[in-house]
């Protein structure tokens, strides 16, 4: 029988973190190789084609669109102004002339004999590419991007909303299981990326986004809660480009369900340092999943890179079964049964024996659990 | 590729690279036939650390061959052909969906007419199709530029006008494409594939439009020549060309997996269309078929030869579960659960469901669930298909005075359950259901058949494979689809009306392999044992205003075969309507789960 594996989200005390920056488009990369950057540094810059704007002087003069070019006031390749004449008819004898003023700012591109209209291009939009994570370029992409790596903790979210951004640490609970309700929350939490415990509640993601906090993170949160802070119920998890003013992460999932112990424990360990988040969530092939990094000053002693261990089932390795009926709980496994087993469904499929802190075992199936990294 | 007569084709090696596993067939051609003899699965390796589809094929292929004890790769790694007695295969044909397929964005001048059928011509070619840009969509110019800016296709359709009609409207709309300049899926130095299909009169002015940098265009037929007609053929095929030049050639180890394969590589769903257009063909019967996965619902039908796929790029069971439930409302979804469940969990289990949509149910309560949810994603995925499933809008009608009561406009939905005469199933929610009944109940509800209908599911997922291989063999795919591909459910027979409830709503009797008569009352459902070789004659005697198929109140009498369920008598009426009262609704459910034994103990149950 071939090995099991189960996939479980990474939060680990040390990695070496790669993040590639990348421009949409073509454009300047502003960083050297072995230059240091902090997250606000502007790396690679381009300007994006302006906006196209159609005017369609064919029907505006009602003209047949081959004599269009003939009234043009700007050639193609002509600079033109908010309300400046782009073109004038004819008129009869010289006489009651048509003017049309152009609607926008930009550059006359083409003007059609087969339809008469006119394509104006606006102003080139500047778009620029902040380092995000602290660290060290080590690679530049002419013309594209760069990579930053960097020695950094690391803790995965299971989803997000929001996009990049970053601040410092505070705790706003005492316990990995205590809720994160709107007292939780204080006036001093400006920019600051808030470290709750179990779920969070809408009233205090509201809380927190009128102090200005740059972030917010617990373990659970109602998808009731979810929809009231959106203003719509999210259909499918691809997420990131919300307009929110912060951005919300959740390690565990949806419901009343506390942070991981040991995740909670390590965020505590790291208040006050400068950490960078994203809520960005892509769950479809080539998953992307919310991410809170902090870049670390010194390496810890006594670990190592955690990318290159794999997510192999054994026994003893610590889990989380992520679907009803013991859906959050946290245990062993105690046994990996090479044999199908049927499920109180009726379906038959390979499953792992489960123990719990309380010394309960459960049959479990094998899709329905995450490793938890220890 | 070099060209295989038929005749000599005695093994047959089949795979489909989908998204996430790569799922390898063994055809032979045994005592006279052509079946299907070993399958073998591997995950596919199109991304990191392999980033190489080929070593995904090789690893199934590699099961196969453990498992028919026939050498399939050489040592170097190479797919061997032709066949001997003991190693090799004479014919490798693929399919492939890896990489998310192919997608597409189609734009035409007016939305019901040219942008319509060339959205028929992408997605017939399996595409998935972005988003529709036409004249008439609503939208303000720079949206559209916007729009098509935001997007990136692996290629772009353009159509409008009739041949010989005027040229600038379809001009125009090149004109907001080619300025938005949108950028490919892959690569940078990729240049943007445009097919035109067209007026031929605007050729001269679209090849201006698009002689620039960054386009790549290429010209074809009309696919709407006359208004009365359309030609989806050349754009197809044009299609596909382009899905294996270019957007295949970009995917990494492509060009090696083209280099073995003895037919073109053919995306996923336009092979799945392909075998349901021959089995249409060939058996003289209309057909619909659904593929129901983790993130899209495709629908597939032929009706009187004419072939239509939608895909509902937002509904399925697992990525866009939650979607479901928003669609189509919590208490749609409620209705077909017979017990109470806590709306604020259920909301938090469908998010946990969609955020880690690798989960199965473990207890019954959470199958049925899913099941509901199923129910409403089939149901919704198929309403679409039937609204866009139409006669061609913009032919214009001569009436006359007999037509005054009966009067029929183009975009009349093409699809009618009442002559349907096949219904197959597949993807897992379907597939890997515990019990077969509960496939056949899913089926039923979602799709409310009419009349009698045959119902079957896909055994293990074989139609890509066999598609492709019916454009090399349409004989070997044709035996095989009937013998091994479709596990034959059995027949429904289903009242198309208002049944009163509590009265007769149709009498049967059976004769031939299963003998037995009886009466079906409104709201009743019946299950009756007819075994997978059983044949038997049903006349039907239907209550009045009640249609079996022969029309309201008229005697039937039909031919139906037996399958894994049986022959299913359902006297609920059509539409169905199920009743507004929670309890009562429930009490409804159960009691029609209870006639078709839906949730009973299974012996042997389906592997997940």
């Amino acid at each position: 029988m071939a090995k099991a594996y189960t996939p479980g989200l990474l939060v680990t005390r040390h990695k070496k973190h790669r993040c590639i920056r990348r421009l949409p488009i073509e454009g300047d990369v502003k960083v050297a190789v072995g230059d240091r950057v902090v997250a606000d540094d502007i790396v690679a810059e381009t300007a994006l084609p302006g906006d196209v704007n159609p005017i369609n002087l064919s029907n505006m003069m009602s003209l047949p669109p081959k004599d269009v070019i003939d009234c043009m006031l700007k050639k193609e390749g002509d600079l033109i102004a908010l309300d400046e004449p782009l073109a004038q008819s004819k008129g009869m004898f010289g006489m009651f002339r048509t003017i049309v003023h152009s609607r926008y700012e930009g550059t006359v591109e083409t003007v059609s004999p087969v339809t008469g209209q006119v394509i104006i291009r606006g102003a080139p939009l500047p778009v620029q590419v902040r380092a995000y994570m602290g660290g060290e370029v080590v690679a530049v992409r002419e013309h594209e991007g760069c990579e930053i790596e960097a020695d950094v903790a690391y803790v995965q979210g299971i989803f997000g909303v929001g996009g990049e951004t970053h601040g410092r640490i505070v705790m706003a609970c005492d316990s990995h299981e205590q809720e994160l309700t709107p007292d939780c929350i204080s006036e001093d939490m400006t920019d600051a990326v808030i470290i709750g415990g179990a779920r969070m509640t809408v009233a205090a993601i509201k809380k927190a986004q009128s102090v200005g906090a740059a972030a917010i993170i617990s373990g659970g949160i109602d998808d009731q809660d979810l929809k009231n802070l959106l203003g719509y119920d999210l259909g499918v998890a691809i997420t990131g480009r919300e307009d929110l003013g912060i951005t919300v992460i959740v390690t565990e999932g949806f419901g009343d369900i506390a942070m991981a112990d040991r995740t909670f424990a390590m965020l505590k360990d790291y208040v006050g340092q400068d950490a960078s988040v994203n809520g960005a969530t892509q769950i479809r092939a080539g998953v992307m999943r919310p991410e809170l990094i902090i870049p670390l000053a010194q390496v810890p002693a006594d670990t190592h890179d955690r990318d290159s261990e794999t997510g192999e089932l054994a026994i003893g390795r610590t889990l989380r079964v992520i679907r009803d009926p013991w859906f959050g709980m946290i245990g062993e496994v105690s046994a990996l049964p090479a044999e199908p087993h049927v499920l109180g469904s009726g379906s038959k499929a390979r499953v792992l024996e489960v123990k719990f802190p309380s010394g309960e075992t459960a049959i479990v199936p094998r899709a329905n659990v995450e490793l938890i990294w220890e | 590729m070099s060209q295989i007569d038929p005749e000599q084709i005695k093994v047959i090696l089949a795979t489909d690279c989908g998204s996430t596993t790569t799922k390898a067939i063994l055809i032979e051609y045994i005592d006279g036939e052509y079946r299907q003899t070993q399958r073998g699965e591997a995950p596919t390796t199109v991304e990191k650390p392999f980033a190489n589809v080929t070593a995904g094929v090789l690893n199934s292929v590699s099961e196969i061959g453990e498992l028919a004890g026939r050498r399939l790769v050489d040592d170097d790694g190479h797919i061997i052909s032709p066949a001997t007695d003991s190693e090799g295969c004479d014919i490798y044909i693929s399919t492939s969906s890896a990489g998310g397929g192919l997608q597409m964005m189609v734009a035409g001048v007016i939305a019901e007419m040219t942008a319509a059928s060339a959205k028929r011509a992408a997605l017939g070619a399996g595409s998935i199709v972005m988003d529709v840009i036409a004249a008439n969509d609503g939208r303000r110019p720079h949206d559209q530029i916007q729009r098509i800016r935001d997007l990136r296709p692996d290629m772009i359709l353009i159509s409008g006008g009739t041949d010989g009609g005027t040229t600038d409207k379809v001009v125009q709309i090149a004109e907001l494409v080619a300025p938005a300049k949108p950028q490919p899926r892959f690569g940078s130095s990729y240049e943007m594939p445009i097919i035109y299909a067209g007026n031929k009169e605007a050729r001269d002015a679209i090849s201006s439009v698009f002689n620039e940098e960054g386009f790549d265009l290429q010209i074809v037929d009309n696919l709407r020549p006359v208004l009365e007609r359309e030609n989806l053929g050349p754009a197809r095929d044009k299609i596909h060309d382009i899905f294996l030049e270019h957007v295949m050639a970009q995917a990494p180890g492509y060009e090696q997996l083209m280099d073995w394969t003895g037919a073109p590589i053919m995306p996923t769903p336009g092979a799945v269309g392909d075998i349901l257009q021959t089995v249409a063909r060939l058996q003289g019967i209309n057909v619909v078929g659904v593929d129901i996965g983790g993130a899209t619902t495709d629908v597939f039908s032929v009706f009187d030869e004419t072939f239509n796929r939608t895909v509902s790029a937002n509904l399925g069971m697992s990525y866009s579960i939650s979607n479901v439930c928003a669609e189509a409302t919590m208490p749609n979804v409620l209705r077909w659960v017979p017990f109470d469940m806590d709306e604020r969990e259920l909301r938090n289990h469908v998010k946990n469901k969609m955020i880690r949509p690798t989960t199965i149910p473990q207890t019954r309560e959470a199958l049925m669930f899913e099941q509901a949810v199923a129910r409403e994603a089939l149901r919704l995925a198929y309403k679409q298909h039937k609204e866009f499933a139409t006669t061609l809008k913009g032919v214009q009608q001569q009436r006359t005075v007999g037509d005054t009561f009966s009067q029929q406009t183009g975009g009349m939905t093409i699809v009618d359950n009442m002559k349907l005469n096949l219904l197959v199933a597949s993807g897992g929610v379907l597939s890997h259901a515990p019990r077969m009944h509960q496939t056949a109940m899913l089926l039923i509800d979602a799709f409310e058949p009419e009349g009698v209908t045959m119902l079957a599911k896909d055994s293990i997922f074989m139609m890509p494979h066999l598609g492709v291989l019916a454009s090399v063999h349409p004989k070997a795919a044709e035996q095989v689809f009937e013998r091994d591909c479709l596990v034959y459910l059995g027949t429904c027979v289903c009242a198309k009306g208002t049944p009163k409830p509590g009265k007769i709503c149709f009498k049967y009797e059976l004769s031939g392999d299963c003998t037995e008569s009886g009466e079906i009352g409104g709201g009743e459902l019946k299950l009756i044992e007819m075994g997978m070789d059983d044949r038997a004659t049903i006349t039907l005697t239907p209550a009045r205003g009640i249609d079996l198929g022969a029309g309201p109140g008229k005697k039937l009498e039909r031919e139906v075969r037996g399958g894994t369920v049986g022959l299913i008598l359902d006297g609920r009426g059509r539409p169905l309507v199920l009743p507004e009262d929670r309890a009562a609704c429930q009490k409804t459910v159960q009691g029609w789960l209870d006639s078709l034994d839906v949730y009973a103990e299974e012996k042997e149950p389906v592997a997940v």
